[in-house]
């Protein structure tokens, strides 16, 4: 086929292919009803996923840094988000202007943080690097834990202490406050939406891994003094990197933020135990592997929450009631399984004999 | 990589099908289908555990005595790890098993995330113990608890009107919405009391262990109560800490409070003269909670909370419900939630967490609160049944 073109591009076209294809399979199911509300309702929460593992991938593929704060740079772009949409909920009435918006804004304020915390912590390397990021991620989350921002007819207030200090008129009402988080957030996320910001993630990290920014980044990680001694500026392109993925993790937080009605920080969703799952999904689908952040976040979502769930409704047996009783302990083996099966060197060999055997079958 | 395309495709193709065979589930005959959902892992797990062991204990119960106007009754409970994400999962796979009622979810925050859903598919859900305000701010919905600002004004008017302490102080869990949102209505309403608020200490999830920095604040600022809008096993070392330090003031608690003589290790006699404002106890006599506690404890070997009585409430209300409006399995999900909004409001339900509740299409339940007090070891009923804290319950509500 495209013999012209190099072997990353026709791989990275096929991820593209295989998103759109996708995307267009679920949009056909969709439009006849044959889905399951189930499965409807995993199509937003793996967009998010996905965009979350490739930026999480950029950091650690292609960078070679391992970074354990991605939750909080999702919970910066999940709460500034939802916060502008509740505050201009009645001045931009328009549904579309006003989602674009929040996601230009989760981005550029996760950005920002992205910038700030990679100033001091990337002069710091592995686990130092690790460890720090793991702390920004919970000081995030305890930080909007004890905000509480209200607004009245006199304008806005804003307490450290509790809503009571607000001291809010009659009129006012509260936006964020604290561990009860953002109320009544519309609904704006769609697949669609999550589709296209998906596209436009794997844009940005294809470009920027293709191009001579990126050569630099990956340079680093190969070897940081021979990158040093040929005049690359590592702090600069590090951070270029951290940058550009904490701004894609806020995105992927907007996407989350608008999907749920109510948005609280707590330990499930922001916590570093988040950071892990997408560390999780990133390793699974191969370090520096694209295609497989996307393939892997959607493959252990719906594993989790939707097969297991849903095993129950084929029979009423002993196994299958054993199976959705302990749902999290067989994801947990799965995943063990997954993980050694995939990328144990003497299963990758055995795995290549068997590949290559039956190619040759095919062939006769 | 190619291999695991096409695991992939493989899983994709599987997926489609599993999705398929749930369409196909829906053709079954006649039965009531009650979904629930709660936390069954994580730290929250033994509030969602409770309820479901309450929701099958009255299932079966329900179905042996005949069902519900003649029709059996079916139940499925999920997991959602208590958070509001796994809920709404958990939700879209009840609606693919056919749910028709909702009776959860059983904590705040998720239940906020799916009584949303529950509006824009117009299902009817009854929650036993979400009790944020926001669970019941859409019309389809109802609850069984008392909402957290119900809980805080009636604290406040009972210590209060009976005139129990001149200086309260407040240590609560600044993280948890329950007890955040009990802390603020109490202080609110407390401006309109006798007593007055002289120190009011936080905690978060992370510093729940020493308690000695807040109790130093209360002794410090003369209070000759502590209010204590927290879980039992807080509430514990609390009791326990102000012991060592020789300090006694009153002790006042809400429905969270309830369990804290189960507390393994702690010495039950600090918990003396401790009060506490719960629309359950299990150790209570009456002829309802005796049976209940010993189902519960036969089938589970455990003593049920509060959490559980709720449920085992939500049971009935719904059946008392659909028998009032007289509906059947096969009415749409939709026509059904219209017809259990006209059936709650008109019904007058006595039951383990309160006799002669009332619902309006706010949601709240009208019911008194028990006063209880710790004496000899064991909850009593406080001696004045006052009138006082039924006109509080009817205005917050």
């Amino acid at each position: 086929m495209k013999k012209g073109l190099s072997k990353t591009t026709r791989s990275n076209i096929g991820t593209f292919l295989i998103v759109i294809i996708a995307y267009i399979v679920c949009e056909i199911l969709l439009a006849t009803g044959t889905m399951s509300s189930g499965l409807e309702g995993l199509l937003v929460p793996c967009c998010y996923y996905i965009i979350l593992s490739v930026a999480l991938n950029l950091v650690v593929g292609y960078l070679g840094e391992l970074s354990l704060g991605h939750a909080g740079f999702m919970c910066v772009g999940a709460f500034s988000s939802a916060f502008f949409t509740r505050a201009v909920q009645n001045i931009i009435t328009n549904q579309t202007v006003r989602f674009i918006l929040a996601i230009l804004i989760g981005a550029a304020v996760a950005a920002l943080f992205g910038f700030l915390i990679g100033i001091p912590v990337l002069r710091l390397k592995g686990d130092y690097l690790a460890i720090v990021t793991l702390a920004f991620g919970e000081i995030i989350k305890n930080l909007v834990n004890v905000m509480y921002i209200g607004r009245d007819s006199s304008g806005w207030h804003i307490s450290l202490k509790d809503q009571i200090s607000l001291h809010l008129a009659a009129d006012g009402e509260m936006i964020l406050s604290g561990p009860q988080g953002i109320g009544r957030i519309p609904k704006e996320s769609s697949f669609t939406a999550g589709f296209i910001l998906v596209l436009i993630t794997l844009f940005i990290v294809m470009r920027l891994t293709n191009s001579r920014d990126g050569r630099a980044i990956m340079s680093i990680r190969d070897n940081r003094i021979a990158a040093e001694s040929i005049g690359i500026n590592i702090t600069k392109y590090k951070l270029m990197a951290f940058t550009v993925s904490a701004a894609l993790a806020g995105v992927g937080g907007v996407l989350y933020a608008h999907n749920l009605a109510t948005l609280t920080a707590t330990s499930k969703n922001f916590g570093y135990n988040m950071s892990i799952m997408f560390l999780v999904y990133v390793v699974l689908g191969g370090i520096g592997s694209l295609r497989g952040s996307v393939i892997a976040p959607v493959v252990l979502n719906l594993l989790l929450d939707f097969f297991l769930r849903q095993i129950q409704l084929i029979g009423d047996n002993p196994v299958i009631g054993f199976i959705s009783d302990n749902r999290m302990l067989i994801y947990a083996i799965v995943l063990i399984a997954v993980m050694l099966v995939t990328w144990n060197p003497t299963m990758r060999e055995k795995r290549a004999a068997l590949f290559s055997k039956s190619r040759r079958g095919e062939a006769e | 990589m190619k291999k695991f395309a096409k695991v992939t495709s493989l899983v994709v193709c599987a997926a489609l099908a599993a999705s398929a065979m749930s369409m196909a589930a829906f053709a079954e005959d006649a039965t009531w289908k009650i979904g629930g959902i709660g936390p069954l892992t994580g730290a929250a797990a033994a509030y969602g555990q409770g309820v479901m062991n309450a929701m099958t204990i009255a299932v079966d119960e329900v179905n042996k005595a005949g069902g519900i106007n003649g029709y059996q009754v079916e139940m499925n409970f999920q997991d959602d790890e208590h958070d509001a994400e796994k809920s709404v999962n958990a939700y879209n796979t009840l609606k693919d098993w056919g749910m028709q009622i909702l009776l959860g979810t059983v904590t705040s925050t998720p239940c906020i995330a799916v009584a949303a859903e529950t509006a824009n598919d117009n299902m009817f859900q009854l929650t036993p113990s979400g009790s944020a305000v926001d669970c019941v701010a859409n019309d389809n919905a109802f609850r069984v608890c008392f909402s957290d600002p119900t809980q805080g004004t009636m604290s406040a008017k009972y210590i209060g009107e009976h005139g129990l302490a001149e200086k309260v102080a407040i240590i609560y869990n600044s993280q948890d919405v329950y007890s955040s949102g009990i802390y603020q209505t109490f202080v609110t309403e407390a401006e309109n009391q006798p007593f007055e608020v002289v120190s009011a200490e936080a905690f978060t999830e992370d510093s729940k262990t020493d308690f000695s920095v807040q109790l130093q604040a209360a002794q410090d600022a003369g209070a000759d109560m502590l209010f204590l809008p927290i879980y039992y096993t807080e509430a514990s070392l609390i009791l326990t800490q102000a012991d060592s330090m020789g300090y006694a003031p009153k002790f006042f608690g809400v429905d969270g409070m309830d369990g804290i003589l189960g507390v393994e290790g702690f010495d039950t006699s600090l918990a003396e003269g401790v009060m506490l404002l719960t629309p359950f106890v299990a150790s209570a006599t009456d002829e309802k909670t005796t049976a209940f506690v010993k189902a519960y404890e036969d089938a589970y070997k455990d003593v049920p909370n509060q959490f559980a009585a709720d449920t085992y409430d939500g049971v009935y209300i719904l059946k008392a419900a659909i028998e009032e409006c007289g509906a059947t399995p096969d009415m749409s999900v939709s026509d059904l939630c219209e017809a259990l909004k006209k059936g709650i409001t008109s019904i007058t339900f006595d039951g383990l967490t309160g006799n002669g509740t009332t619902w309006d299409a706010s949601g709240e339940p009208n019911k008194e609160p028990k006063a209880i007090v710790i004496r000899n070891g064991a909850y009593a009923p406080m001696d004045e049944e006052p009138e006082a804290t039924t006109e509080a319950a009817t205005e917050a509500s």
